[in-house]
């Protein structure tokens, strides 16, 4: 970064802004649609897949920023690979140590953070060509954008499908009261199943684009 | 150097492995301790399962010792009792040998009322990988107590399902045994779960290969219990 930019200066802060709305990667790139569909039936693995995610793309990109002097140009996307692959690994490794059950339900969803298109595509389209420090804020800021779209899609999939929100560290809480069910509701089974996580994805981008109409294609 | 060149693009890339390849072996070699304990404890939270004992990571060691403990035993074709530990044993190993040649464990649970209970391992394959299971049995050596069944890498919603209660409660009751004395084991089909059939429950629909896995898991895995069971 230059010496007169100030770390949080406007262009900066909007690198943390612009994912979680205008640019977000979910609803207006349309990437890692896969795991938004896997993982968002319950909270908790929303969350932790979001903090992993977050984790992978901040290191990766200022890793591959760190490098992006010396990488040949003819083998950037191995490189880029390689790292991401690794900090999988280790992400892997520490869930299976310290969050056993969370990384059994996650399970081959951890290893393919590798292929979340999210990831690359900071790699190939910010980190490559910023400093480290843009390159970390943009990764926190296109993570929480794509976090942001997983809790919101989490919470209702839960809440509707199942009437609890699991929490970490607070196990499940049953939001739903009993005495609903005695009057005859019942959970929407549908909301767990995967083609509900499109669905309200869906009604996302719409919300989002009914207020915002600059974001309407044409 | 010429960065573009070949030579800089070969140590590059040489380098670079090398460097993640050792990063990776230290956090692996580090961890594993931890890891192994997990799922030594998940082990443990699945025996206990089977015979109806709800447990979860912190309490799952101590019912183990208060139900099972060192009451286990490792047994062979025969029926006869060898020297080894069943909780170490690695059953996946195991289903690979021939029948005779494998090491059988077998945990005898004792719940609050005094019952006991024979806790048999299973291990089988689905579609995608791997899958395992306990069930328990009563006294009589033949009627299931219980059964729990997971799985690796099974599709969710279809062969994942027989992690669920749903498909796993009709197995209590269920007999391996015919009323000849002959070995039935329990079949997975589709409409086994009359209630006139004692030795097949309902399979999954859309789940088939993964529920006739689970077939052919009880099957074979039950099967070298025959001894031990009818002494």
């Amino acid at each position: 970064m230059s010496d007169k930019e100030p770390l949080f200066s406007a262009k900066n802060r909007k690198l943390m802004t612009n994912p979680l709305n205008a640019q977000n990667p979910i609803t207006i790139q349309v990437l890692g649609i896969c795991s938004a569909l896997a993982v968002t039936a319950k909270l908790e693995p929303a969350i932790v897949m979001s903090i992993s995610v977050m984790f992978v793309v901040v290191f990766a990109n200022v890793i591959i920023s760190l490098l992006r002097n010396t990488i040949p140009a003819r083998i950037r996307i191995i490189v880029q690979l390689v790292i991401v692959a690794a900090l999988v690994i280790i992400v892997d490794q520490i869930l299976q140590a310290f969050a056993y059950e969370v990384s059994k339900q996650l399970s081959v969803f951890v290893g393919l953070i590798i292929t979340n298109c999210i990831i690359m595509g900071r790699l190939e389209a910010f980190a490559l060509g910023n400093k480290p420090w843009q390159s970390a804020l943009d990764g926190v800021g296109n993570a929480a954008g794509y976090g942001i779209i997983l809790v919101i899609v989490a919470f209702f999939r839960e809440l509707l499908g199942s009437g609890t929100l699991t929490l970490p560290g607070l196990g499940t809480l049953h939001i739903i009261p009993q005495f609903i069910y005695d009057l005859g509701y019942q959970n929407n089974g549908l909301m767990i199943l995967p083609p509900m996580a499109l669905v309200t994805v869906a009604v996302i981008i719409w919300v989002q684009r009914s207020r915002n109409k600059d974001l309407i294609e044409s | 150097m010429d960065k573009q060149g070949n030579t800089y693009t070969f140590l590059y890339a040489s380098i670079m492995v090398i460097g993640v390849a050792a990063i990776l072996a230290f956090i692996s070699v580090s961890l594993k301790p931890i890891q192994s304990k997990n799922v030594a404890v998940a082990k443990k939270i699945d025996i206990l399962k089977s015979v109806g004992i709800a447990s979860d990571a912190s309490t799952a060691e101590k019912l183990y010792e208060e139900h099972i403990g060192s009451n286990t035993k490792v047994l062979n074709i025969e029926g006869n009792e060898v020297d080894g530990n069943a909780f170490d044993i690695d059953l996946s190993k195991e289903v690979r040998k021939d029948l005779k040649e494998r090491s059988y464990p077998l945990y005898i649970c004792k719940l609050d009322n005094g019952e006991e209970k024979l806790i048999i391992p299973l291990r089988g394959a689905g579609l995608w990988g791997p899958i395992w299971g306990y069930i328990s049995l009563n006294a009589d050596r033949n009627t299931v107590y219980g059964a729990t069944f997971d799985h690796k890498g099974e599709t969710p919603g279809l062969g994942a399902e027989i992690s669920k209660d749903f498909f796993q409660t009709p197995f209590k009751g269920k007999t391996i045994y015919n009323e000849a004395g002959d070995f039935t084991s329990i079949d997975v089909v589709k409409g086994g779960g009359t209630e006139n059939n004692p030795h097949a429950v309902d399979a999954i629909s859309g789940g088939t290969i993964t529920s006739k896995g689970v077939s052919a898991m009880l099957q074979d895995c039950l099967s070298g219990y025959e001894k031990y069971l009818k002494n």
